[in-house]
């Protein structure tokens, strides 16, 4: 079933959680809410549920407006952080549940309910275990009843509130495959909110990046990661590293000399420079580029992250080198960002994009929001 | 390791760095012996002196056994009433916000602080054919006062906060998601609270009932001014004691205590069982 999310705002005594957002969702689409706390991606996701009700705007699900309905007629799958299990209850009976409290024309006969329950907790690899009490179980394992008994009433929209957050790595992992593997397998539109980007991009089909209950952007991984529209997604995403730069003439400048970058589209004045620590490609001495002495560096899995200070200010910026490179302490090194974004410091002007490789700014992106 | 020796079996002390065991014991077996033990063992003994025969026949004099049905039948029937009630009050103190909340609280624990008489005699002044609340039932036929109805009206009067406290800070601590989570599954608002909610309170609940039963069971003051304490109808065992002491009857006091004291322990006894084998199928405090 596809979610349209329009206008939705939300106000919490005088603050703004959610703040005019608008987000449609097709039919069988894992999405993925990224923001850090108080960004208000849990705020939307209680809102679709009908757990919260909006200040303002309208929710539609398959173009029907929901506002009207209840938590209980949404037919919501909803996981919860706690997970909430029943605790009085066996797994199986908490797998249930959603079915036993059917009544009128709806009512399940026990053994159906049985019969299916016993399906789901196969499906998400339990069967053995269903007399067993919550308290009984693993984090992992509360998990998986916990979508057991959300995917037991065969929701529209399922719905996951930092799902694996209280597990630990490993489970994590092994957690994030497996729900990708049954949402290909089950196709349900789901919804699931983190602040783990990892799992973000891992995860999800699209990734709606939030910001003080604003949508920054709303993208598959590879434009999220790739394209960030706006400083606080290129450096929320992944690793970044920035730099106060001046625009003349189409030409990028830092401090007092030109850094070989093109400028694209930004107009002159006052810019940031957005690069990842990974792309750049190191210079033996250089007219136009960027230079900084070394101020630490420290051993990252294959490669070596060096802090670079630059310039006469105190600018920190950070760069990725081969673990062989001869860096030496308070030596100085030479790059050039292969790849990497202007912002223009009125934030309401069009960011540049550029690639060394492509040596033109990718098409222009108007900034979302006003 | 650890889990091999607690495993292992019980075990008379587990090894702690922290010292104190020897004191703290020592001293709660001294307290509990003077303050509880050697006053109940006295009662036994007393009673013991009586013989068995005689012992049996002052136990299963009518009267006897009539004070006795009026008091555990009482403190059951207000007990019950005090579950029922107890747990909405405290529904209602840990739910809404509502002015007049705080005064609302504190009032629960008036019968706890209220010198039993006082409450006697306010609720017979209520309940009397001619109180405020007596006058209007009393053209309904309906008397409370001078029969086992006020009786266990005072009972419920001295019990409620039992319920109230112990079930409160429970009810706290209920997390919120778990009733949305029963909601999103499609569960109305009365399903969540009896399949979800009243289950998980239930070991709090059923420790109030015996805590306001136990109160109730041994109340006196209250219930002496509002019960007329007819012989065979509104009289309660523990007046029935002091009837027997006041005749200086010893023996027969104390045997009436004896048999209160043995049903008494037998009922918590039951209940104390009934909450350990909830915790250990849901693992509460675990």
């Amino acid at each position: 079933m596809d979610l349209s999310i329009r206008k939705v705002c939300k106000r919490f005594d005088g603050f703004n959680a959610l703040d005019d957002v608008s987000l449609d969702i097709g039919s069988g689409e894992l999405i993925a809410l990224l923001g850090p706390s108080g960004s208000g991606k849990t705020t939307l996701l209680r809102l679709i549920a009908g757990l919260d009700l909006p200040s303002g705007g309208q929710i539609f699900f398959a173009g029907e407006d929901a506002s009207r309905r209840s938590v209980q007629e949404r037919n919501i799958g909803f996981v919860f952080q706690s997970y909430a299990l029943f605790r009085h209850m066996t797994v199986l009976e908490n797998v249930g549940f959603g079915l036993s409290v059917r009544r009128g024309p709806a009512r399940v006969p026990a053994a159906e309910i049985r019969r299916r329950s016993l399906e789901l907790l196969d499906l998400v690899q339990l069967s053995g275990l269903e007399k067993r009490y919550p308290h009984q179980l693993s984090g992992g394992q509360r998990q998986r009843v916990a979508l057991a008994r959300a995917l037991a009433i065969e929701p529209s929209v399922l719905l996951l509130d930092e799902p694996f957050g209280a597990l630990d790595a490993k489970v994590r992992r092994e957690l994030r495959s497996w729900l990708r593997d049954l949402h290909d397998r089950t196709g349900h539109t789901t919804v699931f909110v983190t602040h783990d980007q990892e799992e973000a991009l891992e995860l999800a089909d699209r990734v709606v990046v939030m910001s003080q209950g604003r949508i920054e952007q709303v993208g598959t991984p590879d434009e999220i990661y790739d394209r960030p529209v706006s400083p606080f997604v290129f450096s929320f995403i992944g690793e970044s590293s920035s730099l106060p730069v001046r625009v003349e003439d189409g030409q990028v400048w830092f401090e007092d000399r030109p850094i070989g970058i093109p400028a694209g589209e930004v107009a002159n004045g006052a810019a940031t420079l957005y690069f990842r620590p990974h792309d750049v490609e190191l210079l033996h001495g250089c007219g136009g580029c960027l230079a900084g002495t070394v101020v630490s560096s420290r051993r990252v899995a294959g490669a070596r992250r060096i802090d670079l200070s630059m310039g006469a200010g105190d600018v920190i910026a950070e760069i990725e080198v081969p673990a062989d490179h001869p860096s030496l302490a308070k030596g100085r090194i030479a790059f050039r960002p292969t790849r990497w974004r202007i912002f223009p410091a009125r934030a309401d002007a069009a960011p540049t994009t550029g690639s060394a490789s492509s040596g033109a700014a990718l098409p222009r992106l108007a900034l979302t929001g006003s | 390791m650890t889990t091999a020796i607690a495993t292992a079996g019980w075990r008379f002390r587990k090894p702690s760095v922290l010292p104190g065991f020897g004191l703290t014991l020592g001293f709660s077996i001294a307290y509990l012996s003077l303050i509880v033990l050697i006053p109940l063992a006295g009662v036994v003994w007393r009673s013991a002196e009586l013989g068995w025969a005689q012992f049996w026949s002052i136990a299963t004099d009518q009267r006897t056994l009539n004070a006795l049905r009026m008091s555990f039948g009482g403190a059951l029937v207000a007990a019950m009433v005090n579950v029922v009630f107890g747990t909405l009050v405290a529904w209602v103190l840990v739910r809404y916000r509502f002015p007049g909340k705080r005064i609302f609280d504190a009032m629960v624990d008036l019968p706890f602080a209220l010198p039993t008489a006082v409450a006697g005699i306010a609720l017979t002044s209520l309940y009397a054919p001619n109180g405020w609340i007596g006058s209007l039932l009393a053209p309904l036929g309906i008397k409370i006062a001078y029969t086992p109805l006020g009786v266990v009206m005072a009972m419920i009067f001295i019990g409620l906060p039992f319920v109230v406290r112990t079930v409160q800070p429970v009810m706290e601590e209920i997390d919120r998601e778990v009733e949305e989570a029963a909601a999103t599954l499609g569960a109305r608002r009365l399903q969540t609270v009896r399949r979800v909610l009243l289950p998980g309170l239930a070991p709090a609940i059923l420790t109030g009932f015996a805590l306001a039963f136990a109160r109730a069971v041994g109340e006196y003051g209250s219930v002496i001014f509002i019960a007329g304490n007819i012989p065979y109808v509104s009289e309660i065992a523990p007046l029935l004691i002091v009837i027997r002491l006041e005749e200086y009857n010893y023996a027969a006091a104390t045997a009436v205590a004896t048999v209160m004291l043995a049903i008494s322990f037998l009922m918590l006894l039951v209940i104390n069982l009934i909450q350990a084998w909830s915790r250990r199928r849901f693992g509460y405090g675990a």
